[in-house]
């Protein structure tokens, strides 16, 4: 199993009549509600935690792109794991990821990722999100019936640019261009293992069977209104004649908080659950799912928008409603280990991706709930699918010896003109 | 009317055919067309009417080639070839006035009388158009008609919203022609129209709504600006849907340039 420790963001200061008072969290989010000066103690206290889960041991440490967003305050994933680079030692860089219709020309996807995998070594697993309809089309105003055929265009330029050795033209519908030619390119050959975002679209199976990336379902409401569609995902890789069923090729997010019992979690963790829940997904209906963004299959399939809350909205469910229908793992380190080994071999999913910060937590429980995550659950976990154990092909491959961030020391004690060391370290 | 289908490059075009006289090409909106509409029974009282579907709209599938406004325009101009037609009016309502007065600017020895119907196509950044792609049903009949309770009564009869078949029905239409909608209208509804509309040189009847709230009536000064000689008539007692509110002025408009 490969448990990645991941931060959504979310602004910790949403007031308690939000609901009320404001429309949606996403896209036409009130600008006064965020507050720059806040947001310095609020981005470092989040990249803290990350760097404490690679201090932990975690086998990752996740990052997402959403924009204007009061839940995830990340438009550029990719600064944050730039920053994380640095500061960690061993963690897979998990960029889940960044929306490569988005970014014009999509070459800057490859050239960022393969800046961060050169500066961390080879650690950086790479996410290619279509992006929600709120992100890609509200916010960045693609047209939805065009989204995804862009997508494609981007994701067939990002990979030739990383694997191909001369320049090349690349005459697309939507890119033009004469000379592609990143510099630099990534560690990991031919290129770092690729994870994609899905929410039960047929050709997203399609496209990760294909190319033997790794699926994961990002959603808020638990594993166990997960299984339909992860049981489609599993019929349409045996259907596609997919050599293998490795659970690697699935990955799921999940709400944990753990405590030393039951009872602690509810009473530590019920208020920021409930904040998450409560304020950070409400969002307009009208932004959830805008027509086009989805392909009439996948309508047809009867996926609907996770944006599209439950009958009667969240603010109807309690902690037991949560727990009990797997919105949330939460309790003992014994009640965890259970509810994610039932999810792991329930949904098939070797990717396990833990949102152990919620909504507005303080650093200090979210520590306490990761730390007995790492120590009292994780180990527990580590071989539920041991047949699958050596599957490399959907995880990080770094350079054994890796440079060490910050080894120059505080003072230049040499001449101008001679270098402090050697810019090649020495073998 | 009779419902026939015509085959061009794209798609195959289902269109509506009926009434006697000359003959007039009628581009429907982004919510779609049926053959009980008003203004299809108005205008075939005194012209030989034929309304295509969009491709997308009216059972019909989506076309993926179809990307762009040229696209969308020369689409019109293959559904008028393959109909046999020399020198049609060409009358469009919303985003199909958008593809009507593209196609007169595209073409503008190829048509001789235009009359655009509350046409989208133009943006003014002092008067916003709603975001027609987020709104939910609910809230579309305020932003369509003069008499938004008659008007929603008349979008929903029969309908019954809490059936979940019908509600799958209902995404997939909605997915298939907001879809190609949105490919002239997202997230705005401009591709260039206004520096294009210089080229028309059709005898031109601009027709707005005056409780048009969905692109308010303020766009009909600005497509009058930009076409030279055209006229405005400003309907009264009619929003954006004037085709449905009063079809009867709107065929006196027309009738006035053909």
């Amino acid at each position: 199993m490969k448990f990645t420790w991941f931060n959504l963001m979310p602004w910790p200061y949403l007031p308690d009549d939000f609901r009320e008072k404001h429309r949606s969290v996403w896209v036409d989010i009130d600008q006064r509600l965020f507050d720059p000066e806040k947001s310095n103690a609020v981005y470092n206290t989040y990249m803290d935690l990350l760097e404490y889960a690679d201090t932990l041991g975690f086998d990752g440490i996740g990052v997402n792109e959403h924009h204007q967003n009061g839940y995830g305050i990340m438009p550029s994933p990719n600064i944050i794991a730039a920053g994380l680079a640095r500061r960690t030692k061993n963690a897979a860089l998990v960029v889940l990821g960044n929306s490569i219709a988005l970014y014009n020309p999509p070459v800057r996807v490859a050239e960022e990722f393969a800046m961060l995998d050169c500066i961390s070594g080879g650690r950086l697993v790479a996410g290619f999100p279509v992006g929600t309809s709120m992100d890609t089309n509200y916010c960045y105003g693609q047209i939805p019936a065009l989204t995804r055929e862009k997508y494609a265009e981007a994701h067939e330029l990002i990979k030739r640019a990383w694997t191909e050795r001369d320049p090349f033209a690349f005459n697309g519908r939507y890119n033009k261009l004469r000379h592609v030619n990143i510099w630099p390119r990534p560690i990991q050959q031919p290129m770092p293992p690729v994870h994609i975002p899905g929410g039960g679209s047929v050709e997203t199976y399609d496209f990760c069977i294909d190319n033997t990336y790794s699926y994961s379902y990002l959603s808020f409401s638990g594993y166990l209104r997960a299984q339909a569609l992860m049981d489609g995902y599993w019929r349409r890789v045996e259907e596609r004649g997919a050599p293998d069923k490795s659970p690697y090729r699935a990955g799921f997010a999940q709400t944990i908080c753990v405590a030393e019992t039951d009872e602690e979690a509810e009473r530590l963790y019920w208020p920021h659950v409930s904040y998450f829940y409560n304020r950070c997904l409400h969002v307009y209906p009208g932004f959830a799912d805008a027509p086009g963004y989805r392909t009439i299959k996948t309508i047809q399939t009867g996926a609907l928008s996770q944006y599209a809350p439950p009958r009667g909205g969240y603010t109807q469910l309690t902690w037991k409603d949560l727990v009990e229908g797997g919105h949330v793992i939460a309790g003992s380190p014994e009640t965890v280990r259970q509810r994610l080994e039932e999810l792991a071999k329930g949904l098939h999913v070797g990717n396990i991706f833990c949102l152990m910060h919620v909504g507005d937590m303080p650093a200090e429980k979210c520590m306490y709930s990761t730390k007995l995550f790492a120590e009292k659950v994780m180990p527990k976990l580590r071989n539920v699918f041991p047949e699958f154990a050596d599957d490399g092909r959907f995880w990080i491959h770094p350079m054994n010896k890796r440079a060490v961030p910050g080894s120059l020391g505080p003072e230049v004690t040499t001449a101008p003109g001679a270098p402090a060391r050697t810019p090649i370290p020495a073998e | 009317m009779q419902s026939k289908t015509v085959q061009t490059r794209h798609a195959p075009v289902r269109y509506l055919e009926g009434g006697a006289g000359e003959p007039l090409v009628f581009f429907h909106g982004a919510g779609g067309m049926t053959e009980n509409d008003p203004i299809l029974a108005e205008l075939s009282s005194r012209f030989h009417v034929y309304a295509p579907f969009i491709p997308g709209y009216g059972e019909t599938e989506e076309c993926e080639s179809m990307r762009d406004m040229l696209d969308f325009a020369l689409h019109g101009w293959d559904v008028v070839e393959a109909l046999g037609l020399k020198n049609p009016i060409l009358v469009g309502h919303s985003m199909g006035g958008m593809i009507a007065a593209e196609m007169a600017a595209l073409a503008p020895n190829d048509v001789s009388r235009l009359a655009l119907i509350c046409p989208a196509g133009l943006w003014l950044d002092d008067h916003p158009i709603v975001d027609m792609f987020s709104l939910m049903p609910y809230e579309m009949p305020k932003y369509l008609f003069h008499d938004p309770e008659k008007g929603a009564a008349a979008m929903t009869s029969g309908l019954d919203m809490s059936d979940p078949k019908f509600l799958q029905t209902y995404l997939v239409r909605n997915a298939r022609q907001l879809g190609m909608a949105g490919k002239l209208l997202f997230p705005i509804p401009d591709r260039g129209l206004a520096e294009r509309l210089y080229r028309v040189k059709a005898k031109t009847v601009i027709v707005w709504g005056e409780s048009d709230k969905m692109i308010p009536p303020v766009y009909g000064p600005a497509f009058q600006k930009a076409i030279a000689g055209s006229k405005l008539v400003n309907v009264p007692e009619a929003g954006h849907m004037v085709v449905m509110e009063q079809p009867g002025a709107v065929l006196k408009a027309v009738e006035s340039v053909a």
